[in-house]
């Protein structure tokens, strides 16, 4: 259980995906402009990725890292980039039409974001992560879990600081995108105060 | 100017990923904090780009339309594979410090835009040095970026100590992640101010057509950015 909660910590809060580990930069950057937004394309990453971190975990342990399949000699762990690619990619799609037809009120809230999130590189990036620290498959869900719900609040804490500094008098070159690099690198500051934590 | 030296012109300067289209960012902020880093990322990516698209471009006219993008999500991640393993058996201590970000040159739009928007349209000689000039972009931006960050933030360059530790006190932030993210803004502002210069002279610049605040035609994902719009 401790050792659940240190991964759960250590993935949302001190190595937040966004700020320290630049994974999912593009919605970062680029959806963020209203808070209720940021939360809908926030609350459909943390959906997929926990989805993702489970698929990808189970087709790991049992598929390409088969303990029978090992003692024959046939190691399939290098397979995975191309495999988790292609699962990501496939549940994406899945997810979207299952709740199309299930979830109409559901699909309303989320069904923009989806499509965006196999353009993510943070669900790929969580999928690998989970193989290189050797986690298990509850372990994997709670790393997708947690790092996640660090993007989610990471985007919309962005989202909020731009509804402020919309009236400001930013200087024209630095108008755009170039404010809310700074704007991020101010969080990243503020983020890099936890890392003692761990 | 024939035209396999115009490709290559055209990626390492006149559309330069990093510079003028700004694509590629996750990688750029992840793994410039020295210049070798960059460098390293740059020509991993170059590797994969130039086989990706001499690949795409042979069997463009095999490749059905409808199924055209996982095709190529296959080829590409099939040459990361082989791509990160040469790494770890050549470079280890390189791709030791780039980590998860060698298997993640798969979803980087600079890959799939090329596909998308060139090899899979032409003949095979110009996507190869469409590639050879696109990932060569991609390296120089990226190594500029680490070299002042490593500067700036060590007073080195491609680890040699430049600055002299005896008057001159690293400024740590800019190797760790704020660095990156004040870096990039600087460069996107400087960006900004040249895009004007050369508007006001009748020479615009290609529009950035990444993730940042371009749209999102030339990409590969397109397809699946269409709502991006609306979000």
């Amino acid at each position: 259980m401790k050792e659940l909660l240190l991964i759960a910590v250590g993935s949302a809060i001190v190595n937040n995906v966004v700020l320290s580990q630049f994974l999912g930069i593009c919605p970062f950057l680029g959806v963020s402009k209203k808070t209720e937004t940021a939360a809908g394309m926030g609350g459909a990453v943390i959906f997929v990725i926990t989805l993702s971190s489970f698929v990808t975990a189970v087709i790991y342990k049992f598929i390409l890292a088969n303990e029978s399949l090992m003692k024959m000699g046939i190691d399939l762990t290098y397979l995975k980039t191309i495999v988790y690619i292609l699962v990501i990619a496939c549940l994406v799609q899945f997810v979207e039409m299952f709740l199309k037809k299930q979830m109409p009120p559901l699909y309303e809230s989320l069904g923009v974001y989806l499509p965006l999130i196999t353009t993510n590189c943070a669900v790929l990036g969580v999928a690998l992560t989970n193989v290189t620290k050797e986690y298990g498959i509850l372990e994997s869900v709670v790393n997708g879990l947690a790092t996640a719900v660090g993007f989610f609040s990471a985007i919309v804490r962005r989202a909020g600081v731009r509804e402020k500094i919309e009236y400001n008098d930013i200087p024209k070159p630095f108008q755009g995108t170039a404010i809310v690099l700074i704007t991020a690198a101010l969080m990243s500051i503020a983020f890099m105060g936890f890392s003692g934590m761990i | 100017m024939n035209k396999n030296m115009e490709r290559l012109y055209n990626g390492i300067i006149k559309e330069n990923p990093t510079f003028v289209l700004m694509l590629g960012m996750c990688p750029t902020l992840a793994v410039t904090s020295s210049a070798i880093n960059g460098l390293g990322m740059g020509l991993s990516t170059t590797v994969v780009l130039i086989l990706s698209n001499l690949l795409i471009s042979a069997f463009r006219k095999i490749i059905p339309d409808g199924v055209r993008v996982p095709a190529f999500i296959v080829i590409v991640a099939s040459l990361v594979t082989i791509v990160e393993f040469m790494m770890k058996a050549y470079f280890p201590s390189l791709s030791a410090s780039l980590g998860v970000y060698i298997p993640l040159i798969v979803v980087n739009c600079i890959i799939l835009g090329r596909a998308e928007s060139y090899a899979s349209k032409n003949p095979i000689m110009p996507s190869i040095f469409d590639g050879i000039g696109m990932g060569l972009g991609f390296t120089l931006g990226l190594t500029c970026i680490g070299l002042v960050r490593e500067l700036l933030g060590a007073g080195q360059i491609f680890g040699a100590q430049i600055l002299s530790l005896s008057w001159f006190t690293p400024i740590t932030i800019f190797v760790m992640a704020p660095g990156a993210f004040l870096v990039l803004a600087f460069l996107v502002a400087g960006m900004n101010i040249i895009r004007k210069k050369m508007d006001e002279k009748g020479k615009p610049l290609a529009k950035p057509a990444g993730c940042l605040d371009g749209d999102c035609a030339s990409c590969g994902k397109a397809d699946g950015c269409k709502d991006r719009k609306e979000a």
